[in-house]
């Protein structure tokens, strides 16, 4: 389990925009890089980000290699009803890790 | 032991070249170019116009680590059911791929706001294209000096 850091207003008021900020430790292997006997190292990278809010997908991103290590990706959400945020990262080699976070809406 | 590292390297990426040019390793050129970016973007946009505006990207003009970017990509957009952003895509001229992020989004975002941390080869031109929901494109376009590059060099 690779780990993940997540950041998520605990409350917030119905309506109001809100910022969630995630991160996940990981190498991201470009697979354009060499090791010193000159063999390609395999790519090992996360593709692909979705953030469901209640079951509702708000967010997907596709990466690419060009995404630095531990990627960091940011983004914003109408906070609806009280309820469960989830993130689901999937990548390479069957890469797959689910986190998920709780928010109280007013 | 890193002495015997180098000289193996070194003389696998002197034979490997039959014009006898001496390099230290191996590089496969597998750079994108402002042409592979171009044919990436129209992959995306097909036949669509791309209009400069609405879009701002922001990348730090000057970067000393291409390693880790801080990138953050706005749209100008109300986010609503009837004008909205759908996508935001990330292009760049000069990594092995010309892609940097694919981002799917809706109303449901709010604001079209997002932030990530990228990796450069090397100086180059990045391009940002929102589509909106009404299946228009528009973009920015920012220029980025790189003093030490990412993705090509090799684990020492």
């Amino acid at each position: 389990m690779a780990r993940a850091l997540i950041n998520v207003p605990a409350k917030a008021k119905k309506g109001e925009i809100i910022t969630i900020k995630t991160l996940i430790s990981h190498e991201m292997e470009t697979g354009y890089r060499h090791d010193n006997v000159g063999k390609a190292i395999p790519r090992n990278i996360i593709t692909q980000f979705v953030c469901t809010y209640n079951g509702l997908e708000v967010f997907r991103a596709e990466l690419f290699p060009a995404i630095a290590a531990n990627p960091f990706i940011t983004f914003q959400t109408v906070a609806t009803a009280s309820g469960k945020i989830e993130f689901k990262w999937t990548g390479d080699n069957d890469f797959a890790q689910t986190e998920s976070v709780n928010i109280t809406v007013e | 032991m890193a002495d015997d590292a180098t000289r193996r390297a070194f003389l696998i990426g002197a034979t490997s070249l039959a014009g006898g040019l001496i390099t230290v390793l191996p590089v496969t050129d597998a750079r994108a170019t402002p042409e592979t970016m171009q044919a990436a973007i129209k992959k995306v946009i097909g036949s669509a116009a791309l209009r400069k505006g609405k879009v701002t990207l922001h990348l730090p003009p000057l970067v000393e680590n291409g390693n880790s970017v801080a990138m953050d990509v706005a749209v100008d957009s109300p986010m609503t059911a009837n004008n909205h952003v759908r996508a935001i895509h990330v292009f760049n001229e000069k990594n092995p791929q010309s892609n940097v992020v694919s981002i799917r989004l809706g109303p449901p975002a709010g604001q079209a706001k997002i932030a990530t941390r990228v990796r450069l080869a090397d100086s180059q031109r990045i391009m940002a294209i929102a589509e909106m929901n009404d299946g228009t494109f528009w973009s920015d376009e920012v220029d980025v000096i790189v003093t030490i590059a990412a993705c090509l060099e090799d684990p020492v």
